[in-house]
């Protein structure tokens, strides 16, 4: 049986999809000018320019769910640390290239899996973003993956580092694939997915490349989770106040 | 809506050279084939014979592809000015990069990211157009690193607000266009057909530069101040970017000659201040020129004395961010040395597995 989906629970669903990309886009735009080698740079780049505007679209769906009342700019730059919902996976931050990549790989193989099953939502404006996201994930888990595969079966440098990373994220990750009750409803109404649902899947993907790359799973029971209803890391707020800055300090003007 | 963004450009116009007869140009394009062939079946062929048909080349406006014969100063100026134009790309992403994490809105962001991409990109192709010339790139980034190779000045200043990004976009970008425009008809073909590809990017930039300074102009007065703060700190730095004045530009007689350069440093200067100012006189702002007046006999805005001496100061080394420019791109560099040994390692790892599964 469905149900008509409350219009808060819908903007809030979403909210946390917008969140969970514009923060990993944030995230990721800082390693540019940090990469490897030129053509990473562009790579890099290209990625957080997709997450941007993925979330561009959301914020700007979310907006009118709301009444117009914020803008999509609004949501994303007027929004405190305890109103942001995305997980915490996205806001951690990176010592080197295997924590951009092992992030990377976690975030871009939930949207992998993910945006396919968005693809039918009953919400014709979900829908449609995700069938252009969908292709998106496709190309950047390829990318994140490959990474991944190279650093841990390539030296035993990349390797401890690839491992380093693998374990300080792995408990991060566990968030992306836990419900509470707004994605309960969403699913509910057809709009959204319960992600447990995903989880194999999740699983799959992500052993797979973790086995080529001669890495080690971790057995960590532990998952750190509390982003979804605004309880973040203590990364967060300094990520915001970097990147709301200018809306902060210059309130109503535009840009 | 009208802006003077559209300003009819001299150097769109076709050369002011007429291109020589059509059976002469077959004639030079003849023996260039004839040349070659020569040249792959006999390497006996010698310079005389060679710089006859590289002057011929010249001569008739034709492009010097990357195995035709040059003159060795012809190939070291080509690896110096190509080289330092990706340089330029690629460090000119720091004073970028430093507000993508600070963009206003998502849009404004967004457009950051992409620009800053397209520099990477042109840095690529730029790389690549130095390769055809018997340089590897890993040698073009080491001389960077160690300042035996220069990228230019302009990227040394910092960017202190938002209206810097307009600045660079609109100024910084239009300048570079100006010098570009002319190169897309520099007598190398690798680096002409990367001139033009390039254009067509930067004239987006301008674009959104240009962009975000009407904004500024259009807001409150706070706006209005950054924006003509960012004015005042970029109008001079970026009349710097078309080098030393005519007669102390070491390169220019040569590079004219050689067809790499079409028109002097000061040409390119005028053209820019021309284009400029009545862009400036729409955005409201003022230019920090109070000798700057308009010549009606030249029809040329003729602008106050530069301050070489602040320009020596920073090609030299001295500007406010020339060290941290380069010690960042070292860093990354270095710091990320374990990942390109690990591609490498794993590159090798692979090709031993192949070898194995045919074996």
């Amino acid at each position: 049986m469905t149900f008509d989906l409350e219009t808060d629970t819908r903007l809030a669903y979403v909210l946390r999809l917008a969140d969970d990309l514009l923060i990993n886009s944030q995230r990721l735009a800082e390693f540019v000018t940090n990469a490897p080698e030129l053509e990473e740079e562009l790579a890099i780049a290209n990625v957080s320019l997709d997450n941007l505007g993925v979330a561009h679209a959301l914020y700007g769906y979310a907006s009118e769910l709301g009444g117009g009342e914020e803008s999509a700019d609004d949501l994303a730059f007027l929004r405190d640390e305890r109103e942001f919902t995305n997980c915490l996976l996205v806001e951690q931050p990176h010592r080197d290239f295997a924590d951009v990549m092992v992030r990377q790989l976690f975030f871009d193989a939930w949207h992998l899996v993910l945006w396919p099953e968005l693809e039918s939502s009953s919400d014709e404006r979900i829908a449609a973003i995700a069938a252009k996201a969908a292709k998106e994930a496709r190309y950047h888990f390829r990318h994140s993956s490959s990474w991944v595969i190279r650093l841990g079966d390539g030296t035993a440098e990349s390797r401890r580092r690839a491992q380093r990373a693998v374990d300080g994220l792995w408990r991060f990750a566990g968030e992306l694939l836990m419900s509470d009750r707004v994605d309960a409803d969403a699913a509910a109404a057809g709009v959204g997915v319960v992600p447990e649902r995903l989880a194999d899947s999740w699983h799959r993907e992500v052993r797979a490349i973790l086995q080529e790359a001669t890495l080690v799973v971790p057995v960590d029971p532990f998952v750190a989770a509390g982003g979804r209803q605004g309880r973040h890391t203590e990364h967060l707020g300094h990520l915001l106040a970097e990147m709301q800055y200018m809306q902060r300090a210059y309130p109503g003007m535009v840009w | 809506m009208s802006l003077p963004m559209a300003h009819n450009h001299r150097f769109c116009a076709p050369a002011a050279n007429p291109p020589p007869e059509t059976n002469e140009r077959s004639f030079v394009k003849l023996r260039r084939i004839h040349t070659r062939g020569y040249l792959n079946l006999d390497h006996q062929f010698d310079d005389a014979a060679g710089e006859a048909v590289f002057d011929a080349t010249i001569a008739a406006g034709e492009k010097v592809e990357p195995r035709d014969w040059m003159p060795e100063g012809y190939r070291q100026t080509l690896i110096r000015q190509i080289a330092q134009h990706a340089h330029s790309e690629v460090i000119g992403m720091q004073p970028e990069g430093n507000w993508i994490s600070r963009a206003p809105t998502l849009q404004r962001k967004a457009i950051l990211i992409a620009k800053v991409q397209d520099e990477a990109g042109h840095g690529l192709y730029l790389y690549s157009a130095a390769e055809t010339l018997g340089i590897s790139r890993d040698e073009l980034v080491n001389m960077l690193h160690n300042g035996k190779q220069k990228y230019s000045s302009i990227f040394n200043y910092p960017t202190l607000s938002w209206a810097d990004m307009g600045a660079i976009g609109w100024l910084v970008d239009s300048a570079a266009i100006v010098n570009q425009i002319a190169l897309q008809r520099a007598s190398y073909g690798p680096y002409s057909r990367a001139m033009v590809r390039i254009c067509k990017e930067e004239s987006f930039h301008a674009r959104q530069g240009y962009s975000i300074m009407l904004a500024l102009s259009r807001g409150t007065e706070v706006q209005r101040e950054m924006m003509q703060d960012s004015i005042n700190r970029w109008w001079w730095p970026s009349l710097m970017m078309f080098g030393p004045p005519d007669a102390e530009s070491v390169h220019t007689a040569q590079s004219m000659a050689w067809g790499i350069k079409q028109y002097t440093n000061d040409e390119l200067r005028q053209e820019f201040i021309n284009q400029t100012v009545p862009q400036a006189q729409y955005l409201g702002a003022t230019l920090p020129d109070p000798e700057l007046r308009f010549d009606e006999v030249t029809q040329d805005w003729l602008i106050g004395q530069i301050d070489w001496e602040e320009f020596w100061a920073v090609v030299k080394g001295n500007g406010p961010l020339n060290r941290e420019r380069i010690a960042h791109k070292v860093r990354a560099w270095e710091d990320n040395a374990w990942v390109r040994e690990a591609a490498t390692a794993y590159a090798a790892k692979q090709a031993a597995r192949r070898v194995e599964v045919s074996a």
